[in-house]
């Protein structure tokens, strides 16, 4: 049926404007039907991408599918290009999904100037469509700076009381990163005028220029801080908690289901198969390994002693990047496959939290921890929402977000054992800033007078909700297809990484490095060997 | 040997709907669970209208016909199902476990992890004791929890837990049983904060969570390691290829099973990790029964037993499961003998108990760890409900009279015999079975233990030799405790005056009959069980009758598949193990007529000693001092946690927050941002807004550049 | 004869300089920038006898543009001074952040 409609050829183009057509249709409609169109516009936006899971075919292996390309600029080689692959299809997927849900969730939360606020959710809609499907370097970037322009002012509206501070904190943070990956992007272009001879932003192009050893490294880093600080990757997390608390909760929903994805996806696009010998240079992997570690040990630390509930769960998200980060950079298919998911799971669970943890601030106007107490008595359909989302952000196995962190810390294993110990750590220090929470909040005695009114969720609640938890258990019960599609493009990145420099020479190099006592390298070895005698074997 | 393709089987026996045993349990989580949440809907709004849900309707609670149907009904059928199966296995003689594959878990590149159930005969005896005592548990539950609100909300959470133990035990790789092993720590936090309105619960449950997850840690590890050398991670595949991959003593696989370990001990409360058990007396008696005594502590010795390949691979990780079970069995019984609330006194017997396990599995032993295991499941589900029977008759003779008493404590018992008759004699006849007196099931099992430990320290080239008969000589040391501390326990609860007070006692009451039926059957169990798993030496000496009485060496030989394996590896690597014990020489026999002896003298001297003796009430006792002080303060661990673990941890978590985020991360930022804007007021001082100082800058800046085109 | 040229048209040009960076009187600045234009002047004229006519067809040039720059320059002063009463710079200080 989709052949028939010829769903291939127009669908990604529709995804990215239809929201902006709805942008204007919200504008031009009355104030009071403002979100009821915009709910429409999104869910209209979601139904059609609903046909991308059978329209992107992983048989026919990993490169871009359902592309199309028109020249935009024509002097400076800019197009309008556009495709799918295994890793943008799940990130299109899930920002279509939870901008819905998002504008849903608002319903009740934004007051005034409705107007403006549900055109800008459309219009942040189109911005990232937009990223994850653009297959032109240029368009990205447009794509990527267009995505700010809302969120700006949506935290700077329609945020808490110091939204000034944390939109203008947010905005010139990740502008002055992507101002350095601007830079980054004119060096390749140039470069590829005078080695190819092609004036063209075309990625397939970018990819065919031979950068030295050298270029890559600056151009490595120039990238790289540009999705570091939108991932965000310690220590450039700061920006995060406070846009997030600033944020209303819509802001915060897509913020961290999709905007922090755009980071990570970043990295597996672009840093990964366009600068493969400074992606696998051992001090680049040790560094961004750390950095990735610590950032999940610290950030749940410091989650742990928050006293708002939503400050909680935004550093509760820079761990979690952090689990996606040291999955990039294990360089092996089950590290990246499973940072993959756990950016899907993160944004379905992290995306939840945030929605729950606005419906008790729509409650009870505070969002403090100590406030609450006993919520379970009074709203248990809110509680047991709570429960699981709170669940599959710590990865209880059954649930979406055990499979990407269990992936993900295989992987790493398998690359460096002793970060693997650190991280694998970080799944402890997950419970231990979630379960007091859940505690503080839902448990224990409802002893003061404003909890007793809490109400349970209402209908239009549970329809938030409801989808988010069902994918939460299937994805955590049933993976295998989200795997099987995203693994044909997971290889081509991985194919090309290693393409660039022998990987056995990275892994050994690692596996020394670390070691201390001959007792442990003994063991290693072992293990290495083990490794290339059963390659041997499988021959 | 590879493992079975999908959805197909290897043998010729086909079990009967296994999956539905699993599923059975579910279905009952999703219908009680439905309940809960609309009767937990309709409680709600009593509460926001200010008032409590009225739970009762014409004196009959009114959330209860679905979930008293459903929740035992559906363990029922499942015990019933596993019945069929078990009986399916015995008659046909299996070698290789039965594999079935549903569907392709996580599938990506070489990996490759399936839905997938083993069925074997160690998976097969654990199914039997988590859906029969199970069942039996959840039939006493029901009048239980008969005045309890939350009643379908119990159910839903007790058969969640069925559903994931039997996940745990069925499941037919490390990944599998690890969602087993991480969702039963769910149920047991859901049960132990069950009535979550009282915070010290609350944290009852959260600490068992998080202590359980720093376990979890060693299990994916494990499962990590093991996949990195096997590229897989199901049982078949890894114990069939571990003898080839591993050399005997290697580092590699004493990581392995190292790590295993530290899984072992936070499922099984054993030291380190034992802290959260005591705690998880907070949740309902029945569970602890279920859950905290039966079935999800035994986990860590299902483990080690399970991967017995492995660890018959790696003395010195046998060595030190052996060591820390038995290091944990002789802690926890002084501290057992010091505690006053009946149910802190079952908990830690049941980590020593588990010491014992690990001691079983630790030596090698593993058809004894896993024979104690089961006769364990009997005897101290036994014990807890008696003691459940016992705080319910209480708890209703002080909340009649409105007394503030502490139910559990039993200095405030004492006497209970002429008012619980049958709790008594059925807790009476656990108390011997755990005491290791003869015939009860508990002799033959710790006997069992006792003995091959002692073997192991004799065998031919045992490694740490001299370190087996310490282990021996403390096996046995802590069965005399154990005798001591259990007798202490019934005379303290039921014998000599009742001291609930006069007006308190008309209203002690014994249990219902759905409470005692399950006591009766366990009772049965506790006496006999242990029948079943008699050597050959013991069988015909005095203690078997000279071969008379109906025993047998049933469980070793049918647990022999499973671990035949691992019992070849040791014979090859140990050599043959002694028959006689390391000092003093003497037989099996011998040695359990010994023990026999000994702890019937401790139990009779414990009556006649503890019998006469004055107990105060817990409102006048006074606070213990010396020895007692430190025992009855459980050696200070929990503070010794909490000051050098728990506060150093959220100390740092708090500088981390205030100093590196706040003031060194964010000032930096800062400093970058206000550094701009200082910048900006520098050089905004140059417009003076003066023409004559704009002309004069320009010309400095002309015959700046000219000087620098000139020269 | 270049050289004398040169170094008059030189001093006249640095008489103008001083005096729009010192004086503050807009009218003596805008002379000042007058002479500033006539040391050029003097100058191009100077260069044109041994490079060619060109430099003599810039003054011309420079008188035209003087010249209508004068009368803009003018009519601003004099529009300033009728607002402010002065044609002291240092009140002229709008331009200012």
């Amino acid at each position: 049926m989709l052949n028939a409609l010829a769903y291939d050829s127009w669908v990604l183009h529709a995804l990215i404007w239809l929201p902006l057509l709805g942008m204007v249709h919200v504008l031009w409609a009355a104030e009071d039907r403002a979100k009821e169109l915009a709910l429409r516009w999104s869910l209209l936006v979601f139904v059609l991408s609903v046909g991308l899971w059978w329209a992107y075919d992983p048989a026919l292996g990993g490169a871009y599918q359902l592309t199309s390309s028109r020249p935009w600029i024509a002097v400076w080689g800019v197009n309008y290009a556009l495709g799918l692959d295994g890793i943008s299809l799940f990130m299109v997927m899930l920002t279509t999904f939870t901008t819905p849900l998002a504008i849903l969730g608002s319903f009740d939360y934004i007051k005034k100037r409705q107007k403006p606020f549900y055109a800008l959710m459309l219009l942040l809609e189109v911005g990232v469509v937009g990223v994850f499907a653009a297959t032109d370097l240029f368009l990205f970037y447009v794509f990527f700076e267009l995505t700010l322009v809302p969120m700006y002012f949506i935290i700077g509206i329609w945020g808490g009381e110091r939204r000034i501070y944390a939109a203008i904190k947010f905005f010139l943070y990740t502008a002055v990163g992507s101002l350095l990956m601007l830079v980054g992007i004119l060096y390749i272009y140039a470069r590829g005028k005078t080695l190819l001879g092609v004036a063209s932003f075309a990625f397939a192009d970018l990819l065919q220029i031979p950068l030295t050893p050298g270029e890559q490294m600056w151009l490595f880093g120039a990238f790289a801080l540009a999705f570091a600080i939108k991932v965000p990757i310690f220590p450039f997390h700061t920006w995060l908690p406070d846009a997030h608390v600033e944020a209303p909760t819509a802001g915060s929903v897509v913020l961290a289901a999709v905007l922090l994805k755009m980071g990570t996806y970043g990295f597996v696009r672009f840093l990964l198969p366009f600068f493969p010998v400074a992606a696998q240079h051992p001090s680049v992997v040790t560094l961004m390994l750390t950095l990735g570690v610590v950032g999940i040990i610290y950030a749940s630390w410091v989650a742990a002693v928050q006293p708002d509930a939503k400050k909680l769960v935004a550093y509760s998200s820079v761990a979690h990047m952090g689990f996606v980060i040291i999955g990039i950079f294990a360089l092996n298919l089950n590290g990246l496959q499973g940072g993959l998911l756990v950016m899907i799971s993160h944004g379905i669970s992290t995306g939840a939290l945030f929605l729950l943890v606005g419906m008790l601030y729509e409650r009870r106007h505070t969002r403090l921890i100590a406030d609450f107490g006993g919520i379970a008595r009074v709203a248990p359909w809110l509680t047991t929402a709570f429960v699981i989302t709170a669940l599959t952000s710590i990865g209880l196995p059954g649930t979406s977000g055990f499979v990407g962190e269990f992936l993900v810390l295989l992987g790493t294993f398998e690359l460096h054992q002793g970060m693997a110990i650190f991280a694998t750590a970080g799944v402890i220090f997950a419970a231990y800033y979630m379960l007091p929470m859940i505690q503080s909040v839902f448990l224990n005695a409802l002893d003061k007078p404003e909890n007793q009114a809490v109400h349970d969720l209402s209908r239009r609640e549970i329809a938030i909700l409801a989808p988010m938890i069902a994918l939460m258990i299937v994805i955590g019960v049933h993976p295998t297809p989200l795997l099987r599609r995203m693994e044909p493009s997971v290889q081509m990145v991985l194919e090309r990484v290693h393409a660039a420099a022998p990987p056995s020479a990275a892994l050994i190099e690692f596996s020394e490095e670390e070691e201390e006592g001959t007792d442990a390298s003994d063991a290693w070895d072992e293990i290495l060997d083990r490794i290339t005698s059963g390659a041997g074997r499988a021959e | 040997m590879q493992a079975a393709g999908l959805g197909e089987s290897t043998a010729a026996w086909e079990p009967v709907l296994p999956w539905l045993i699993i599923l059975l349990p579910l279905l009952g989580f999703a219908i009680n669970g439905a309940l809960a949440l609309s009767a937990a809907r309709k409680s709600a709004d009593a509460v926001r209208a200010g008032g409590e849900f009225d739970f009762f309707e014409n004196g009959r609670p009114r959330t209860h016909s679905l979930p008293t149907w459903v929740g035992p009904g559906v363990m029922l059928l499942a015990f019933l199902l596993t019945l069929v199966n078990f009986a399916g296995m015995l008659g046909a003689d299996l070698h290789e476990p039965v594999v079935l594959s549903y569907w392709s878990w996580i599938s990506t590149g070489e990996l490759e992890v399936a839905a997938a159930i083993q069925l074997d005969q160690l998976s097969m005896i654990m199914m039997l004791i988590i859906t029969g005592v199970g069942l039996l548990i959840h039939v006493f539950s029901v009048g239980y929890m008969r005045d309890d609100p939350g009643y379908p909300r119990y159910f839903a959470y007790l058969n969640l837990f069925i559903f994931f133990m039997l996940v745990l035990v069925m499941g037919a790789s490390y990944p599998i049983m690890f969602i087993g092993w991480e969702g039963v720590g769910l149920c047991s936090y859901l049960l132990i904060g069950f009535w979550f309105s009282d915070e010290a619960k609350a944290s009852a449950g959260k600490k068992a969570f998080i202590v359980n997850r720093i376990g979890d840690l060693g299990f994916l590890l494990a499962i990590f390691l093991l996949y990195l050398v096997f590229q897989r991670v199901d049982f078949v595949g890894i114990f069939g290829d571990a003898e080839s991959v591993f050399e005997y003593g290697g580092s590699v696989i004493t990581w392995v099973t190292l790590f295993l370990l530290m899984a072992a001990t936070g499922k099984s409360a054993q030291i380190p990790l034992y802290v959260w058990l005591p705690d998880a007396m907070a949740g309902p008696t029945p569970v602890s029964a279920l859950i905290h005594a039966a079935t999800m502590v035994t986990a860590g010795v299902y483990l080690v037993a399970r991967s017995s390949v492995l660890f018959a691979l790696a003395p010195l990780s046998s060595a030190m499961v052996a060591g820390i079970g038995v290091l944990t069995a002789l802690f926890a019984a002084t501290i057992a003998l010091k505690q006053n609330d009946i149910k802190k006194v079952l908990a830690y017997s049941t980590i020593s108990q588990l010491g014992y396990m690990f001691l079983g599995v630790g030596v090698g032993a593993y058809t004894a760890g896993i024979f104690h295991l089961m006769t364990h499941a009997f005897f101290k589900a036994l014990l807890f409900l008696g003691a459940g029977a016992v705080i319910h008759s209480m708890h209703h003779a002080l909340h009649h009279t409105k007394k503030d008493w502490d139910a559990q404590d039993m200095r405030n018992m004492g006497g209970l015999k002429a008012y619980m008759p049958y709790t008594w004699i059925t807790m009476w006849l656990a108390t011997v079975a755990i005491a290791g007196i003869w015939p009860f099931a508990g002799f033959f099992s710790k006997d069992g233990i006792i003995w091959m430990t002692g073997a192991m320290a004799g065998a031919e080239q045992a490694p740490y030799a001299g370190l087996y008969t310490v282990y021996w000589i403390l096996a046995l040391a802590t069965a005399m405790l154990t005798a001591f501390y259990m007798t202490r326990l019934m005379v303290m609860t039921f014998h000599g005056e009742n001291r609930t007070g006069s007006r308190e006692a008309e209203h002690l009451h014994e249990a219902p009959r759905i409470m005692w039926i399950p006591l009766a059957v366990l009772a049965v169990l506790s006496v006999f069980g242990g029948w079943i798993n008699v050597s050959t030496d013991l069988r015909e000496s005095i203690l078997g009758g000279f071969g008379l009485l109906p025993m047998g060496e049933w469980l070793h030989g049918w647990l022999e598949p499973v671990t035949e394996a691992a019992h070849l590896i040791q014979e090859t690597n140990l050599g043959e193990i002694a028959h006689a014990a390391p000092i003093f020489g003497g037989g099996e026999w011998v040695w359990g007529l010994i023990s026999f002896v000994a702890a019937s003298a401790v139990v009779l001297a414990t009556l006649r000693l503890l019998g006469s003796r004055k107990v105060t009430v817990a409102v006048d006792d006074a606070e213990p001092t010396g020895l007692a002080r430190f025992l009855y303060n459980k050696w200070y661990v929990d503070e010794f946690y909490h000051r050098w673990v728990v506060d150093p941890i959220l100390t740092t978590s708090r500088v981390l927050w205030r100093v590196v985020d706040t003031t060194i991360i964010d000032g930096t930022v800062h400093l970058v941002g206000n550094g701009t804007r200082a910048l900006g007021w520098v050089v905004s001082l140059f417009q003076t807004g003066q023409v004559n100082t704009y002309a004069f800058i320009l010309t400095v800046g002309v015959l700046v550049i000219l000087s620098m085109v000139a020269f | 004869m270049l050289a004398e040229s040169l170094v008059v048209a030189g001093m006249i040009f640095v008489v103008g300089t001083l005096g729009v960076i010192v004086r503050r009187n807009v009218i003596i600045m805008f002379l000042c920038i007058e002479l500033q234009l006539n040391a050029v002047n003097l100058t191009f004229v100077a260069f044109s006898r041994y490079v060619g006519i060109e430099g003599q067809v810039f003054v011309f040039f420079v008188i035209a543009v003087a010249a209508a720059e004068a009368a803009v320059g003018l009519a601003i002063i004099i529009s300033i001074f009728r607002h402010y009463e002065t044609v002291d710079v240092s009140n002229f200080n709008l331009l200012k952040w």
